[in-house]
């Protein structure tokens, strides 16, 4: 085994540009779930939102980059103008069940050969990233972190990926700790009684669903520059539990939550699962695998692999049950 | 605002027409499926005075209270309050108008700290708009004014030495204090209490009483629900008696109490014990 590449490699996953648009998925969710309570099942469809108003008006349409950046924060407004217009003023269970239908309207209509000749269908999109690549100003060789290479483009991704998370957190860590995200806040815990202190319950939701989601559309646009490709597949609902499980780790309700938790998550995971590669792997000058083939061999790894990381994370939940920042002493009033 | 402390003397019938009413009511309905919870035809409530509603379980107090403040939709009537009609006000904006209620299941908002709890209740804060939340000098100096009121207003409940910690952390009867308190934040004109002694300690109980005195010292309305007679004796100015859904009468305690119709529709019903709760 060779543990140096092993630690390198996950220690790359946990901070590379695919780790930026988990964090920024989180982020977005976040403020949905952990500060104003609403059960936004859907994140993976602002997430989609967000990576296809990118690539579609680009690559389809020779759109500046600028205008197709601009397209990705109006389109995730309008959907979630859409999801609060149709849910909010309903009970919460409602909002759950619309988010996770438009999710995967979302996702199955990118991947409908009706509108190949919009989305590209299943094969996706790709050739949106070269203005990314042209305002690269890292070397093409890029450089070694320990055993593990990262190119210059995937680089540049990486610093710029982590300004832009930094102002993100930021403007989020601002407004949490603001009377706005007062409000939110009190929306969590009991929206009637924020009504009967004269808040407008309703247009506090839709606020925060419009700033989750757009950031969450940051995040899928993060997600496809870093994969050069934008595919309705990455877009299904288990993206939206992903980042589910993230902000639990991390923390509820904390600014740092959604980007420790990813990082323990994608670093955990990636772990586990080149570690059962390497333990499984055979080559021609040395046939015996490490672990014995009635046991695990190179076909079933990767199965194994969720499954051994979704016990370390149960592991840390149930040790830590507030997550790694969350607050114990909220954890005792749990209210609903 | 001056306090009037004089006896008052308005007619003692259901409905009862008072001077400078400051909330009153017509025709308001409401039924869930076969069952008339609410069916008030017409009251007034008078004023800056303390007016308790008493009545049995299920006469539909509760959801009166729901339907005045906007919590819920009548089938059926209008109510005004200073003159204005509420009809179809949201909860939130009727609050705004001066009219705060608090609820018969208490609503402290538990993983937010007393302060906090406190602070929400402020109006027109600068700070809860998105733009100017993000900017802290843009509300630091109003948050400064509001975090003071505060601070008096947790004094006078005798729950400042608590102020940074949770309001889970709370009895039920601080509970009560706090939502209390909370709602004068709000500067109400007028504040509907609904079961503001339920759960309540009786050393807490007589603190309670005298801060809905001073509610009206300070020239408030107040207009509460209460089931413990000695209570609603000691502080309150009229008394509007519901059952069925209905205002059966009107008076004073004396008045009340010795009317028939009430006498009857307490006949047999535990009115000291609450089993309900549909707030
Ligand atoms: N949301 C509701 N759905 C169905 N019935 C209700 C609802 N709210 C109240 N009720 C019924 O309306 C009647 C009045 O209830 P309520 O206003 O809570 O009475 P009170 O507060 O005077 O005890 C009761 O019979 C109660 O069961
Ligand atoms: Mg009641």
């Amino acid at each position: 085994m060779n543990w140096g590449l092993i630690l390198s490699n996950s220690f790359y996953t946990a901070i590379s540009a695919n780790a930026i648009a988990y964090m920024l998925v989180a982020t977005g969710l976040n403020v949905h779930f952990g500060y104003t309570g609403l059960l936004n099942f859907g994140q993976a469809g602002f997430a989609a939102v967000g990576a296809y108003s990118l690539s579609i008006p680009i690559s389809r349409f020779n759109w500046p980059w600028p205008c197709a950046v601009l397209l990705v924060i109006v389109s995730a407004v309008g959907l979630a103008l859409l999801l609060g217009f149709t849910t909010l003023r309903l009970r919460a269970d409602y909002l759950a069940i619309v988010t996770i239908a438009v999710a995967e309207i979302i996702r199955l209509s990118l991947n409908s050969v009706r509108f190949t000749w919009l989305t590209g269908g299943n094969d996706g999109l790709q050739g949106f990233t070269s203005f990314m690549e042209k305002i690269n100003p890292f070397p093409q060789q890029g450089i070694w972190l320990w055993k593990q290479k990262i190119d210059g483009y995937r680089l540049w991704l990486l610093v710029s990926g982590w300004i832009l998370l930094m102002v993100v957190a930021t403007i989020v860590y601002l407004l949490m700790r603001s009377p706005w995200g007062r409000v939110l806040r009190s929306i969590r815990e009991d929206e009637d009684a924020a009504r009967s202190l004269g808040k407008n319950v309703f247009a506090y939701k839709m606020q925060s669903l419009m700033i989750g989601g757009v950031i969450g559309a940051i995040g899928g646009v993060w997600l496809v520059l870093d994969k050069q490709s934008s595919q309705p597949g990455d877009f299904a609902t288990t993206f939206t539990f992903f980042s589910y499980t993230i902000i639990i780790l991390g923390g509820v309700a904390r600014v740092k939550g959604p980007v420790i938790g990813t990082m323990i998550f994608l670093f955990v995971i990636q772990l586990v699962d080149i570690s059962l590669q390497q333990a499984t792997k055979t080559t021609p000058s040395d046939p015996t695998p490490l672990l014995p083939t009635w046991l695990i061999d190179q076909n079933n790894y990767a199965q194994l692999r969720f499954m051994v990381a979704g016990f370390a994370l149960a592991a840390l939940v149930v040790f830590r049950p507030q997550g790694i920042f969350g607050d114990k002493r909220e954890q005792a009033f749990d209210v609903h | 605002m001056s306090t009037d402390t004089s006896p008052v003397s308005f007619p003692s019938v259901p409905g009862s027409h008072k001077p400078d009413a400051i909330l009153v009511v017509d025709n308001v309905t409401r039924s869930f499926g076969g069952l008339t919870a609410v069916n008030v035809a017409h009251l007034e409530i008078p004023r800056r005075r303390i007016t308790a509603l008493i009545g049995p379980n299920g006469a539909g107090k509760t959801t009166l209270f729901n339907l005045l403040t906007g919590f819920d939709e009548p089938d059926t009537g209008e109510w005004k309050f200073n003159g204005l009609s509420l009809g179809g006000v949201p909860a939130y904006k009727v609050a705004r108008r001066g009219m705060v209620r608090t609820f018969q299941l208490t609503k402290a908002l538990s993983r937010m700290t007393i302060i906090d709890n406190m602070r929400l209740g402020a109006r027109n804060q600068r700070g809860e708009s998105v733009w100017r939340g993000i900017i802290r000098p843009a509300w630091a100096s109003q948050e400064q004014e509001i975090t003071q009121k505060a601070q008096d207003l947790l004094e006078r409940f005798n729950l400042a030495h608590m102020r940074d910690e949770l309001a889970g952390s709370l009895s039920g009867g601080q509970r009560k204090l706090l939502e209390m308190a909370r709602a004068l934040m709000v500067e109400p004109e007028m504040v509907m209490l609904d079961e503001p002694m339920a759960g309540v300690n009786p050393a807490l109980k007589q603190s309670l009483l005298q801060h809905i005195k001073v509610l009206q010292d300070e020239g408030r309305t107040v207009l509460f629900v209460e089931h413990d007679m000695d209570m609603v004796r000691e502080i309150s100015d009229w008394i509007i008696v519901m059952a069925q859904g209905e205002v059966i009468a009107e008076g004073t305690f004396e008045d009340v109490g010795s009317n028939p119709a009430v006498v009857d529709a307490y006949l047999g019903s535990h009115h000291d014990v609450d089993l309900g709760d549909h707030a």
